[in-house]
């Protein structure tokens, strides 16, 4: 285990590696140059030559590469010309806010999609079961953003009991003083997510309910009570454990839409609004946070579904 | 083989799911109904009789109609604007009233069916064929070349989906043929990462090594036995795929970045429709959503039927 551990964190290792390249390539071949977007498309040839010089723009690709991945490693995310801001800084500002809109999010979603999900597979095939698929399909189905005007029409226009904008506070503090603001952009993610979720966790189910084990286990007579609680809840949780790991990236682009529609001043926001204004160095910090957040992740997911079933033989080289 | 064409007929659809010689017949009890029957019929039935399915299948069926006969039936000026006409409500002569330029908002949902259901298609199609083949190499191969295969999948899915798309579409100038090549080139991962784990199972398996023991090549492995035998994996993450595609192309013409007008997209229309949500304009909201919510759906419950219908153990 410890072995499998070690490679496995190995591997997480080069994973980060290659998604530092994909986004320093990616960034790299954009049309339009940083110094042009930060001097302006009347900027003479000479002014850009300097700030290419200064800011080290003229230097061979694996150098440039370097002197980021340097940077990285000391911490230096850059400086968004955009913010006029380090991109730490704005991280450290607004990544916390994300975090608990997301996290909130995220643990709402699976305490309601378990228990749906459980309850779908028992009773396959019953008016229950295709009405809750139906449910799940339709909000699995809405785009995010028209979800989230449906529900501001809803709650703020007609019944106006919530505000139609995110909390608007530069901390984490300043937002949890605003919990109302919270509901309308954490239930729309929350919507989204528990539709997605509770239909894996479904399909999971029907699954381990055709295993041989659970046959042996109703012929000895095991009550429904321990049949769900023993066999079936722990043995269909497996894939989604892979799952929560694999979607870490999903739930955040819908984290993207949420926080521009409700002009929540997160992570999502903040990369939208360095999208348009082409901010480099923003958006390689936020797409770097994102992707070492998400290695992790899965890392932390192979080990728990290593560690849960030993049936799966990884193979550690 | 293009998986999400398959949609079109149940014929069609079933042999994609379904084929004589697979493999897990002979290790299911046989069903016992009709044992006479192939199990492609079987299938054929089976997902005939599910009316969930059936339900998606007529939708998908209808929205292709209303998208591309439709336009030939109700003919309406999509190119040029009309400023006299804006925001008319719903009457005799514009069924669904007019949007914010005099559009025909009816004639305009066909012609945006057709771009938003060709991304959707096409994207999938393209997630089916290279995500099964990436996978399926990557688990059979095992070793190296597995590790190198899924580390270079790991780090595309590490990256938001929303993000890769944002940061490409900048590169060219939105349409239909260059949002298939953006939304396609980053939906294969997940279906070349469910394949991989289901062929790291079936290699395991008897007939692997029979197939294996009769001197069959790797690549015949892998074409002859393996990938059928995840068709059914790769039908049902399809759905998925085009209903995401069409979801993706939303949220792209949300943050302004999706194809420009006189193109139209039901992403598009629904943006352009919430400028107008406080004026009570509801055939500028509604119709283009519920367009959207109907396909996706749709999609999905064709995936769960055909899931079902191949699942041979269940049959009774």
């Amino acid at each position: 285990m410890k072995r499998f551990v070690f490679w496995r964190s190995a591997q997480a290792l080069v994973v980060l590696i290659i998604v530092s390249i994909i986004v320093f390539s990616i960034l790299h071949f954009l049309p339009g140059s940083p110094a042009r977007a930060y001097l302006g498309v009347k900027a003479t040839p000479g002014a850009i030559r300097q700030f290419n010089i200064e800011n080290g723009y003229n230097r061979s690709l694996p150098v440039q590469y370097w002197l980021y991945v340097d940077h990285l490693l000391h911490g230096n995310l850059g400086f968004s010309y955009h913010f006029d801001q380090s991109v730490s800084s704005l991280l450290k500002m607004d990544l916390p806010k994300s975090a608990l809109l997301v996290g909130l999010s995220y643990v709402l979603a699976l305490v309601i999609a378990i228990p749906v999900g459980i309850v779908q597979a028992l009773r396959r095939g019953t008016l229950l079961d295709h009405s809750l698929t139906t449910v799940s399909f339709v909000g699995y189905s809405m785009p995010t953003f028209w979800l989230g005007m449906l529900l501001i029409v809803l709650f703020s226009v007609q019944l106006h009991v919530l505000p139609s904008e995110g909390p608007q506070g530069a901390g984490v503090g300043a937002v949890l003083q605003d919990p109302r603001g919270l509901v309308l952009p954490v239930l729309t993610l929350t919507i989204v997510t528990v539709a997605q979720f509770s239909r894996f966790v479904r399909s999971s189910a029907i699954d381990t309910l055709l295993e041989d084990f659970v046959r042996t286990a109703v012929a000895k007579g095991v009550s429904k009570r321990g049949l769900v609680m023993r066999h079936l809840l722990r043995n269909s949780l497996l894939p989604v454990v892979t799952l929560i790991g694999l979607s870490l990236p999903n739930v955040l682009s819908g984290a993207i839409i949420v926080e521009a529609l409700f002009n929540y001043p997160g992570m999502g926001w903040l990369f939208w609004t360095a999208a348009t204004a082409r901010d480099y160095a923003t958006l390689m910090g936020f797409t770097i946070v994102v992707g070492a957040a998400t290695v992790i992740g899965n890392l932390i997911a192979d080990v728990v579904y290593a560690a849960m079933d030993p049936r799966i033989r990884y193979q550690s080289r | 083989m293009s998986t999400s064409d398959a949609f079109g007929s149940s014929d069609e659809l079933a042999k994609q799911v379904t084929n004589p010689d697979l493999e897990r017949t002979s290790l299911a009890p046989q069903a016992s109904s009709s044992p006479s029957k192939s199990p492609l019929r079987r299938a054929v039935r089976d997902f005939a009789h599910n009316r969930m399915g059936m339900t998606g299948l007529s939708i998908i069926i209808f929205m292709l109609l209303f998208s591309y006969v439709g336009p030939a039936i109700y003919r309406t000026n999509q190119i040029t604007t009309n400023i006299f006409k804006i925001t008319l409500p719903p009457s005799a002569h514009y069924p669904l009233g007019t949007d914010a330029v005099g559009y025909n908002v009816l004639g305009r949902l066909m012609v945006a069916g057709q771009s938003s259901l060709e991304v959707g298609f096409a994207a999938a199609a393209i997630a089916a064929i290279f995500g099964t083949l990436w996978g399926a190499t990557a688990g059979y191969l095992g070793g190296r070349v597995d590790s190198a295969m899924m580390r270079v999948v790991d780090s595309f899915l590490a990256i938001p989906s929303l993000l890769l798309v944002l940061l490409l579409t900048s590169f060219v100038t939105p349409s239909v043929a260059t949002m298939i090549l953006i939304l396609g080139s980053i939906s294969w991962l997940a279906t070349a990462r469910l394949v991989r784990g289901e062929v790291l199972v079936l290699r395991t398996l008897e007939y692997i090594q029979a197939a294996e023991g009769l001197g069959q090549r790797a690549w015949q492995v892998v074409t002859r036995h393996l990938v059928r035998n995840v068709v059914g994996t790769v039908a049902v993450q399809a759905t998925f795929e085009v209903a995401n595609a069409i979801l993706l192309l939303a949220a792209l013409s949300f943050l302004g970045l999706g194809p420009a007008p006189p193109a139209a997209n039901w992403g598009g229309m629904l943006t352009d429709g919430l400028n107008y949500l406080f004026d009570g304009y509801w055939w500028l909201i509604y119709p283009a959503g519920i367009c959207i919510v109907l396909t996706v759906v749709a999609f999905n419950l064709v995936g769960d039927a055909v899931r079902d219908a191949m699942e041979l153990r269940l049959q009774r």
